[in-house]
């Protein structure tokens, strides 16, 4: 066979038809010779079909009796829901029963000489290949696809242009995006409040190292109006605070209060909520896939795959000494995309 | 339609409630006041022991008068609560050098920490030591913890309170053996890469509230069995190969194996 | 005749007289399955796609796929008063209001997790014995594309109770698509109905989740077994086993009870998997709120590899013309996904391309006989282990104590650095696996006796080795490499297409170059001989010095 290539070697078909050496002798099992034995594995497939109707029965017993607020203590393995653990032992060994018994008759009852079948060539035979282009051939001459060129040539366009209206119909899935994703409902003078509680923050509040998750003062009822959470997922920062001294440098001049810096808790690599705050090394590291940002520095990526710094948010403190924005974000916050520049 | 009020909306609106009442209770100054209590009735004696036990086991690190070293942070001002958190819990003094002092067996006596608390409290005003009132969850709502954690701490110390990495080595620690006290603490001093939740930003309710959802979590049900550490789907995905397709490559074997 | 038989022939000729269903039977029932435990594979996955669609149609009736705003107040207490999605909460429902809930919910996503780890095992089994080759390309095809479907499908069902750890996966799901140029931004606000989360997502993927992707996979596990019933299943070689021939036992009964038992052994041993440990406690997690985050927050294990990919990549984005182009997720998440995904379903094509094989191939590669193709199968999954690794380099470190940091920059170096190293060694180890077969072809196996002969000389006798094993090692097929075409004819006429055809020859080269030729009919008569005449002069000596004569020399 060494001179086989290319094309050549789909002869190797031929070559293995007839076996080099011939199926080894069928040996007989023990169940086949010794009726004990038969009978031994017959009794076992046997118990394990009734054990498995055993299950099922203790499994509607479990199903009545058991409430889903009823708990099992299993020491090491945990605090259960008893409902939970006995539906699913009974009902998993029931079938796993079915299975094994089904499995073991197979194996030690049922005939085991192996059987020869022969396999025919996959293809149809070449006459009915024949027959085949022959039929198309006259179905095609009498349609006259061939000689009425135009409408053959309109029917294509035709048929080219039918799925427009499927992908058409696809547009109001959505509103276009603007510039929606540029903004946040953060603006002048919004008050900074602490998530969950909504209290409003002074300066004073916050100690060195202090970390707070917060947001618009009215984020509440921008989401009530709107019915989603998608202000949300945009205007959420976090509060720190460092010595003055300890920043390095800023997005911008006068952006914090007395080393209270906001940042925004959306990564910019996608778009992870970001709060693993280690205040020693001033770095806010997501959990979704490392990426690691010092907010002592501007927010500048440290670490992991994101790319761009994290955007900060300017405050100040209002007139009653609230912690306020002094502005919107000064650019999209969150994952880059296309359109943002 | 009410009901489609914006996710927390309903909770957040009890909940300010709720801090206003708390916040009115205290006040504003109480609220930082405590944070800024000076040490109660620690007893001159009990200082002096505190500083001879300082300069044996602390001042290496931390400066004979407490003011810090290149290996150590000074203490002044750092509070009773840093102290009790740090020494009780076997983190301080360190065995070795490490990016992160790791929780061990305390190496003071309960009287030795306090007399070490009192001393450091004396070096300059910091968080005291939280009464038991303080930590108390009697009143505390269970949900609202939930909520506060998975705000606050979860990020670092997963939703099972199990821990998590941080970055070049770094953790956050389980908190399956911490107690209410060391938690109230911990919020309240930032210990080592942890941030602070002063008072002011977090009342002493909320931190109840907490401390009631992370005692829920140390003793939580694991309704569906097996919990394999908390870790979350990638030991789901060790069972599954593990386990799993291992127990059904072995049924696997077992169908098609000859029998004898 | 017994009463069982006669109602079935019954049953069966009463039926025949609406549909041939005696034809079909008389065409199947009997038809033959070759015996090997790594045939069993792709059932693991059938029969986890069975149990997926049976404890799907439970869990619908009582998940409610709405992101309308609810108060919770089930019996969970610590959410007692959160507010939450309708799908969040009808999935705690489930959890702890219905009895049995929580079983059937564990079972589903149990059976999940086998479902994709079941398909990638059998692909394994099918590339590396080549039995992806003519005429089954097709089926690889369609395989390859329903673990692409199932990843998708998975993802949506891991998405859909709308907890924490789910939502976070979505929000990085949009910022994927928002990272594809031109239109990434439109996708997503079409995909999500606007802004990021909006109100539309859980909905919509609900639809695609129980309707629209287990229709398409219901249709191609369909076709796939089709197929496999055409072509009649590969082989093993061995004696007796021919390309032209099935060896194995009859459908019926053999396999009704074997393959029919194995269904009900994978239920079984998902079903106790869900009874004694916990999958996705989306309890623990907590409803989704865009703010809120989890330490280890990890896709489930088969998008791991993409979550690795996304950790490991370098932060590289462009500013063109006043467009972003965000290369640190586009390529990791989009790109490369794309190439590996369509390297595997377009590999058949490929290798029968370099190779020039145009054959039917019925009877299975050893991987040593393919080393080339069996060093490319662990090179992609070294690759793919050491993004999985990574995927969980934050679990990793937190049990392990190793920074994540490293491992990241161990991945950034690894998956260059690994996969080419695991080729050579792979490709190496195959080829002396060829050589040492042909060892034992020649010379048999070495008994570890050693016989000195009357006149001094040590030999050490060698025992053939058994018409089995020689079964095996004979099922090799030697093909050359593709010989480089000449660059012009005899007259000097430049050979059109020359330069694809040298491309090919070097590819043929590289798949079939090293292999070691398999003893001519010649050469393994020699040997024989030669043995023989040894063995005869051996005993001739012994006999002379009177010595015992070991068995394997009178043979």
């Amino acid at each position: 066979m060494s001179d086989t290539h290319g094309k050549d070697v789909s002869t190797i078909d031929a070559h293995s038809d007839a076996p080099l050496y011939p199926l080894p002798p069928h040996h007989h099992r023990l169940t086949d010779t010794d009726p004990r034995a038969a009978r031994r594995a017959e009794r076992q497939v046997a118990a394990m079909f009734a054990l498995s109707a055993l299950c099922i029965i203790a499994f509607v017993v479990g199903y009545v009796a058991i409430p889903t607020t009823s708990f099992i203590d299993l020491g090491p393995i945990g605090v259960l829901q008893t409902s939970n653990l006995v539906l699913g032992a009974t009902f998993g060994l029931a079938i796993l029963l079915i299975g094994l018994g089904a499995i073991q008759w197979a194996k030690k009852l049922m005939a085991d000489e192996e059987i020869v079948d022969e396999r025919h060539p996959v293809g149809s035979p070449i006459e009915d290949q024949e027959a085949a282009a022959e039929l198309f051939a006259t179905g095609v001459a009498e349609s006259g696809f061939v000689e009425r060129k135009i409408i053959r040539r309109t029917l294509i366009a035709a048929l080219a242009l039918f799925p427009v209206p499927l992908i058409v119909f696809l547009k109001d899935m959505g509103p276009l995006p603007g510039t929606s994703l540029r903004t946040t409902i953060w603006q002048k003078n919004s008050r900074i409040v602490v998530d969950v509680t909504g209290q409003k923050l002074r300066p004073e509040d916050l100690a060195i190292g202090t970390l707070v998750s917060a947001s618009p003062e009215d984020l509440d009822r921008v989401q009530e109006e709107a019915g989603t959470q998608n202000a949300r997922a945009k205007a959420s920062i976090i509060l720190v605070r460092m010595r003055p001294d300890e920043i390095k440098s800023q997005q911008g001049d006068g952006w914090d209060v007395q080393g209270i810096l906001a940042f925004s808790k959306i990564c910019t690599h996608v778009g992870c909520p970001i709060a693993l705050y280690q205040q020693r090394q001033h770095a806010l590291l997501c959990p979704c896939h490392q990426s690691t940002f010092d907010l002592s520095d501007s927010g500048k990526v440290i670490f992991g795959p994101a790319a761009r710094r994290m955007p900060q948010l300017p405050i100040t403190v209002d007139s009653e000494g609230y912690l306020v924005a002094q502005s919107d974000f000064q650019e999209p916050v969150g994952p880059s995309f296309w359109e943002r520049g | 339609m009410t009901s489609t009020s914006v996710r927390r909306h309903k909770a957040t609106g009890l909940l300010v409630l709720l801090a206003a009442l708390v916040v009115t209770g205290i006040g504003y100054t109480a609220v930082t006041t405590t944070a800024e209590a000076a040490p109660t009735a620690a007893s001159q004696t009990q200082v002096d022991a505190g500083r001879q036990l300082f300069l044996q086991g602390c001042a290496t690190c931390h400066g004979l008068a407490a003011q810090g070293t290149g290996s150590g942070p000074g203490l002044i001002g750092v509070g009773a609560a840093a102290v009790d958190f740090q020494v009780s819990t076997g983190r301080m003094p360190l065995a070795a050098p490490a990016v992160q002092a790791p929780r061990k067996p305390p190496s003071y006596t309960a009287e030795q920490v306090s007399a070490l608390a009192a001393y450091v409290a004396s070096l300059g005003a910091g968080p005291a030591i939280p009464s038991a009132s303080d930590v108390s969850t009697t009143d505390a709502n269970l949900a609202e913890g939930g909520e506060l954690f998975r705000t606050n701490c979860q990020q670092c110390h997963n939703y099972s309170g199990a821990g998590g990495a941080l970055s070049d080595g770094r953790y956050a620690p389980s908190l399956m053996r911490a107690t209410p006290t060391e938690i109230y603490e911990a919020m309240i001093t930032g210990p080592q890469n942890m941030p602070n939740f002063t008072d002011a930003t977090l009342p002493k309710a909320q931190k109840q509230a907490i401390i009631k959802y992370i005692a829920h979590l140390q003793q939580a049900a694991a309704p569906g069995g097996l919990a394999l550490g908390s870790y979350g789907p990638v030991t789901e995905g060790v069972v599954i190969w593990v386990a799993g397709i291992g127990a059904l490559l072995l049924a696997s074997v077992w169908i098609g194996a000859k029998v004898r | 005749m017994s009463v069982i038989v006669k109602e079935a022939s019954k049953a069966l000729s009463r039926a025949d007289e609406r549909a041939p269903i005696s034809s079909l039977a008389k065409a199947n029932l009997r038809k033959i399955f070759p015996d090997h435990w790594s045939f069993m594979l792709g059932e693991i996955a059938l029969y986890s796609f069975l149990i997926l669609l049976l404890t799907g149609v439970y869990l619908t009736i009582w998940f409610k796929p709405s992101m309308t705003e609810v108060i919770y107040n089930g019996s969970y207490a610590p959410l007692e008063g959160i507010s939450m999605s309708e799908a969040y909460s009808s999935t705690l429902k489930i959890s702890f209001d219905v009895r049995g809930g929580l079983l059937i919910r564990q079972i589903h996503h149990w059976a999940a997790l086998f479902f994709m780890a079941a398909m990638i095992v059998h692909m394994f089994r099918i590339f590396f014995t080549g039995a992806f080759r003519k005429p089954r390309e097709l089926n690889w095809v369609i395989g390859g594309s329903m673990i692409i479907i199932g990843l998708l499908e998975g993802f949506a069902g891991y998405s859909l109770p709308d907890d924490l750890l789910s939502g976070v996966g979505v929000r990085i799901v949009a910022g994927i698509v928002e990272s594809i140029p031109v239109v990434g931004t439109y996708l997503m606000f079409f995909i999500f109905g606007g802004e990021f989360p909006g109100n539309d997502f859980i909905p919509r993927l609900y639809t695609f989740h129980v309707l629209l992707v287990p229709g398409i996979l219901l249709a191609l596990v369909g076709l796939h077994l089709v197929l496999v019933f055409y072509h009649k299943h590969t082989q093993y070689p061995g004696p007796g086993r021919t390309n032209t021939n099935v060896v194995g036992f009859p459908l019926f009964p053999v396999y009704t009870a074997k393959a029919g038992g194995f269904f009900f052994v994978v239920f079984g041993v998902t079903t106790l998997i869900a009874a004694f440990v916990t999958i996705n406690p989306i309890w623990a997690y907590g409803p989704y709120v865009p703010d809120q985050v989890t330490a280890g927050s990890q896709p489930d294990w088969y998008i791991g590899f993409l979550d690795g990919m996304l950790r490991a990549f370098p932060p590289l984005e462009s500013n063109i013309w006043g467009h972003t182009i965000s290369w640190n997720v586009f390529v990791p998440a989009a790109v490369m996904p794309g190439i590996l995904l369509g390297a595997l379903l377009a590999y058949p094509f490929i290798e029968a391309w370099v190779t020039g094989d145009r054959g039917e191939h019925h009877l299975l590669d050893r991987p040593r006989n393919a080393a080339t193709r069996t060093a490319l199968g662990t090179m992609t999954i070294t690759f793919y282990g050491i993004l999985v690794i990574n995927g969980a380099n934050d679990i990793i470190a937190q049990a392990f104590g190793i920074p994540f940091n490293n491992i990241t920059w161990f991945t950034r170096v690894a998956v260059f650095v690994l996969p080419p190293l695991v080729f050579l060694a792979t490709r190496r180890f195959c080829l002396g696996l060829q050589r040492r077969d042909r060892e034992l072809l020649l010379h048999g196996r070495e008994s570890g006796q050693i016989l000195r002969l009357p006149h001094g000389e040590f030999i050490e006798i060698h025992t053939p080795i058994s018409n089995e094993e020689k079964a095996v090692i004979l099922s090799k097929v030697d093909i050359a490499a593709i010989e480089p075409p000449a660059a012009t004819d005899e007259n000097g006429v430049a050979t059109p297409g020359y330069k694809a055809l040298r491309r090919r020859a070097k590819f043929s080269r590289l798949f079939y170059g090293d292999n070691v030729a398999s003893p001519t009919a010649a050469e393994i008569a020699a040997a024989e001989h030669h043995a023989h005449a040894l063995d005869d002069l051996e005993v001739d000596e012994l006999h002379e010095a009177g010595k015992d004569v070991p068995a394997q020399l009178t043979d």
